[in-house]
């Protein structure tokens, strides 16, 4: 078929290809010719300027996060405030949301990374162009940023987590972990130090942790991933969740199960979220910190570093706003603030 | 879908080939039936807890949404087409149902289901419509509203999400309570395949879209409204992904802008599974039913035999071969026989 | 016992870097004319716009620094867009690409962790890709079962595998001047030194597809089996090659991804599949199987990557991506469809006395048959 030609109107189409082709060239030409005048900003600019990349957008806890964000940025007195990020959580996803960032010369770029090292090189083309890095909520690799706002001191979380199930369990029995990803560095760090506690601590001695599944922060996957692990271990006497998403699932599966009221389930939860569990006795009580706390703070942060008054070395301090002051400490971590433990006693005071 | 290759038995008229058609029915469902109590029996045995009261119950709740999606597909995938959306359809759906239950409360249950699966009709009308009317092939024009749907129900939810608190307890009951041992939404399955299947089998419309799937220009030439059909099935198709984003919000937690992201290759997989024929023309809704199951079910029983969980998307993948290996098998099997019907009546 | 089309490379090389450009310099073999008006071209010019556009009035959008990161973002896209297109044009699909390039990755995090050199490493990497596609190929093309049925099968087991492989692992310590030649930047050009070789990759697919009696039998392929076997086409194997193909440059696509992100990990470039297929679906290249170019695909992969950037630029949410994307996918066949069918159905009214067989030229294949049967 391809030995057919068109040959009556061919005149008249050579006269349209040439156009089209010089029209091309032109583009070429043009493209190659603009590409001098290239114009970023590098934080070269008066006025501040913040960006939140949060793990996704479109997250409950995450948009409580960013609220908080907000209100620090403007608190702190940056000139624009931007949200941007992928709707999911994959490794690679941040990226090109950090690569655009450093195009617009922003001037501090606010990261909870999906993965430590994925993010690393955009990060330091951005800091290369002059941005300031504050990693908040999941760390990334140290190396790739200046401070990293942390909700806790991540033992106090560990521990407060495998306290509150040890007394619903009665101090002995089979437990399991159900996380987010098994590449998210946060939960990981928390597992850790769960796994460093039941180990050494002889009040845990006969508690053994028979299984650690991930439900990628996905509903489904997690709510599945619960009813497998009752199933797969039959005595099974309680369940820490350290992901909102998790934990939620998870009450859902259990009470809608028989295992309602004989298998303890805890972890770290939304107050909105987790409501009618604990109503209904699913969930006896759960802990979590203020998110938007971790934005507010994270905020200020980068002011402070964006404005040069910190570098980010241990024993710097800045102003937080209505929180008073921070401090920073080993390895860059900024401590946010103690953990706060959720019951059916004081859930109906918290709105988020 | 790619379209040039005419399966075997396509030459035949449609009238002949009703004959070899239960023949091949009965086969075709066999090998993914046996499969399934293979399974469950070997997990069994390895886990008895497997087929507790609770294990089964989970079983089946598993299931269902997968099951009704499946059926759906079946029909479009029967007709020659495929229906990338649904997973969309469904995210949409659910969203919609937490929303009603949030902006109206006291809303009449039955209400919600039928607004679920008219706002299923609709998107699933619009990608029948499309592929109907601009010729287009489904796989291209369902890719589309794939992303279309989903980048709605980003936009409408944001970063919205309804949680099981906030819809009635009675709706969510529905996946909690169980009749002779099944589950309400079960239940509500099962009597979809019935409808489906008997729709399928035994009337008119049902038997056309077996017909346009074998080929399409011979069900033209036979008087078959082809167009009509294949938006009846499309149509279908939606008002059941409709459904099951009902169901969805019933059963799970949360409902928000990312729901049933990525269920596409898992129904069709599951449509294959059962006896489905990618090229349309041949399989049962009811395989297609049992094929959800099987493929649930394996999830299910890998954890309860403690398999380790990265095996499981590889046995799913080689599952998927197999059937199409056995599909081509039966195939082949049916041209033969139905070459030697052709002689004999010659 | 059997010769992959290799002798058509020399031809490629004699006649290399003519095709790559928007603009054909030589008409030649098609005719200048044809090239310039056809449904693939029509995406260059959109593309072409659409940049134009951009460089104008979206601020900072006119930088080397665009040019290297949107690049950088639509590498793998475009790599793998090359075979889809090829796979494509035969009537065939694989779904099974980005899989392929996350089996790719998980095995070079195993083997990297492993403590193999980085040579090796990549060499088993992209062997395991040549044998994914060989395993696609000897389904679809030797057993010849359906392809759409047999990679979704596939999309699920290599994807599997790489859970088996690496597990929820991540591995990231690979060499940095690795890492950072994969991120490099050709001068102050801002357009990464790997696309060099991306660069190559496309002209020889679009070498072997459009200037080799091999790339005109493929559109014989999708157009019609018969056809093909007319014009001397092995069908076996050239789809057979075809999957290979698909399956070796999907590990590069997985091997590059691995490395510009520093990050092996099972899920890497998963849903990748979707965007390919859009992109070159929006390239002009018809599912139907039989039409099709390679600087048209490229042009659909661009034109989404670009408009994904500006939209990252300005801030503007994924979610007006999806839509566009999703919108630009259907009006791109649902216009042409509609357009080609008033334009074939005068065409075919003009043409009947005096050029009987023209007609048949770039029809769809439903519409084709009528035609060939009235002849």
């Amino acid at each position: 078929m391809e030995f057919i030609r068109y040959t009556k109107t061919r005149r008249t189409r050579r006269l349209l290809a040439f156009a089209a082709a010089a029209a091309s060239v032109a583009l070429v030409a043009s493209g190659c010719a603009s590409g001098g005048d290239a114009g970023t900003g590098g934080g070269a600019e008066g006025d501040l300027s913040i960006t939140f990349i949060p793990k996704q957008l479109n997250n409950p806890y995450t948009d409580v996060v960013l609220g908080g964000g907000e209100d620090g940025a403007t608190a702190a007195g940056f000139a624009a405030t931007e949200v941007v990020g992928p709707l999911e959580a994959s490794a690679s996803s941040q990226v090109s949301f950090i690569n655009a960032e450093t195009q617009a010369g922003t001037s501090v770029i606010v990261i909870a990374a999906n993965d430590p090292d994925a993010v690393g090189p955009a990060l330091e083309e951005a800091r290369a162009a002059g941005a300031k890095i504050v990693a908040f909520d999941s760390d990334t690799n140290p190396k790739y940023r200046d401070v990293f706002i942390s909700q806790v001191i991540a033992k106090d979380v560990a521990l407060i987590q495998i306290e509150l199930l040890a007394e619903q369990i009665g101090g002995s029995g089979e437990i399991a972990i159900l996380s987010a990803t098994a590449n998210a560095t946060n939960q990981n760090e928390w597992i850790k130090f769960i796994e460093e506690e039941l180990a050494s601590n002889p009040e845990y001695a006969e508690i053994s942790l028979v299984a650690k599944v991930y439900g990628d922060d996905d509903d489904t996957k997690s709510f599945q991933e619960a009813q497998g692990l009752l199933q797969a271990y039959p005595s099974l006497k309680g369940i820490i969740s350290p992901t909102t998403v998790g934990i939620a699932a998870t009450a859902r599966y259990l009470s809608t199960s028989n295992y309602k009221g004989t298998v303890a389930l805890t972890g770290l939860g939304l107050p909105n979220e987790m409501r009618p569990f604990v109503k209904d006795g699913t969930v006896t009580a759960f802990a979590l910190w203020d998110p938007a706390q971790l934005g507010y703070v994270a905020a200020f942060a980068g002011k402070a570093l964006a404005d040069g008054t910190i570098t980010g070395t241990e024993g710097d301090t800045f102003d937080a706003g209505d929180l008073g002051e921070r401090e920073v400490g080993a390895d860059g971590i900024v401590i946010v603030g103690p953990p706060t433990t959720f019951n059916a006693d004081n859930i109906d005071d918290y709105d988020f | 879908m790619t379209l040039d290759t005419s399966p075997p038995a396509t030459s035949e008229t449609t009238t002949r080939r009703a004959n070899g058609f239960a023949a091949v029915l009965r086969l075709r469902e066999i090998p993914v039936t046996l499969a399934l109590i293979a399974l469950v029996t070997l997990t069994y045995m390895a886990n008895p807890l497997f087929l507790s009261q609770q294990g089964v119950k989970d079983l089946l709740l598993n299931a269902t949404i997968v099951i009704i999606l499946s059926v759906g597909q079946a029909m479009v995938i029967v007709t020659r087409n495929v229906d990338l959306s649904i997973g969309s359809i469904l995210g949409i759906v659910a969203f919609s149902t937490g929303t009603l239950f949030v902006t109206f409360p006291g809303i009449p249950i039955v209400l919600v289901f039928l607004a679920g699966m008219a706002l299923g009709a609709l998107l699933g009308s619009i990608n029948g419509c499309l592929v109907t009317v601009a010729k287009v092939p489904s796989l291209v024009i369902t890719l589309g509203t794939l992303y279309i749907y989903r980048g709605l129900n980003n936009a409408w939810a944001g970063g919205t999400q309804y949680f099981a608190g906030d819809r009635p307890d009675s709706f969510g009951a529905l996946s909690v309570d169980t009749i002779a041992g099944f589950p309400v939404i079960t239940l509500i399955a099962i009597v979809v395949v019935i409808i489906v299947a008997i729709f399928m089998a035994s009337t008119r419309p049902g038997r056309d879209l077996y017909a346009i799937g074998s080929d399409p220009e011979a069900a033209k030439l036979f008087g078959i409204p082809v167009t009509r059909r294949v938006l009846l099935a499309f149509l279908s198709n939606g008002v059941l992904a409709g459904l099951a984003g009902v169901l969805y919000a019933s059963r799970f937690n949360s409902v928000g802008a990312t729901t049933g992201t990525g269920l596409e290759f898992d129904i069709i997989a599951a449509a294959v599974v059962g006896g489905v024929a990618i090229f349309g023309g041949s399989g049962t809704v009811i395989g297609a039913a049992i094929g959800a199951l099987l493929l649930t079910t394996i999830t299910s029983a890998l954890t309860a035999i403690r398999v380790d969980k990265f095996w499981q998307q590889a046995i799913v993948g080689l599952l998927i071969l197999a059937a199409i290996v056995i599909d081509r098998i039966a195939r082949i099997r049916t041209a033969k026989k139905l070459r030697l019907s052709e002689a004999r009546d010659v | 016992m059997f010769n992959p089309p290799t002798e058509l490379l020399p031809t490629a090389t004699n006649q290399s870097g003519t095709r790559t450009a928007a603009v054909p310099s030589v008409g030649g073999r098609t005719g200048i004319a044809r090239i310039l008006l056809s449904r693939d071209t029509v995406m260059i010019y959109a593309l072409v716009a659409f940049v134009i556009y951009a460089a104008l009035f979206i601020p900072r959008f006119a930088s080397p620094v665009s040019t290297g990161f949107l690049l950088l973002d639509v590498i793998p896209a475009l790599l793998i867009a090359l075979p889809m297109t090829l796979v494509i044009i035969t009537g065939e699909i694989d779904l099974s690409v980005a899989s392929i390039a996350g089996l790719t990755s998980a095995l070079m995090g195993v083997l990297w962790g492993a403590g193999l050199d980085i040579g090796p490493v990549l060499i088993i990497s992209l062997i395991a890709g040549v044998l994914a596609g060989a395993f696609n190929g000897l389904l679809v093309a030797v057993l010849g079962l359906p392809s759409l049925a047999v990679t979704i099968g596939t999309l699920a087991l290599f994807r599997g595998l790489a859970l088996v492989v690496i597990g929820d692992n991540a591995v990231a310590n690979f060499p940095p001047a690795l890492t950072s030649f994969f991120t490099s930047k050709i001068g102050g050009t801002g357009i990464p030194t790997v696309m060099i070789g991306v660069i190559l990759v496309a002209i020889i697919f679009g070498v072997v597809l459009h200037l080799t009696p091999f790339g005109r039998g493929l559109f014989a392929l999708g157009y019609s089996k018969e056809a093909a076997i007319f014009v001397g086409i092995k069908v076996v194997r050239a789809k057979f090659w075809l999957y290979v193909a698909s399956g070796s440059v999907s590990a590069l696509a997985g091997i590059y991804w691995t490395l510009r992100y520093s990050s092996a990990r099972s899920d890497n470039a998963s849903g990748l599949e979707l965007t390919v297929i859009a992109a070159v679906l929006l390239g002009g290249v018809s599912i139907f199987g039989g039409k099709g170019a390679i600087p048209g695909a490229i042009a659909g992969v661009l034109l989404i990557g670009t408009i994904n950037f500006t939209l990252r630029l300005g801030r503007i949410s994924d979610v007006v991506l999806i839509i566009v994307t999703g919108t630009l996918l259907i009006a791109s066949v649902v216009a042409p469809s509609i357009f080609e069918g008033v334009t074939k159905w005068l065409h075919a009214r003009r043409h009947r006395r005096t050029l009987p067989q023209a007609s048949a030229s770039g029809a769809t294949r439903a519409t084709a048959s009528g035609v060939q049967e009235r002849k």
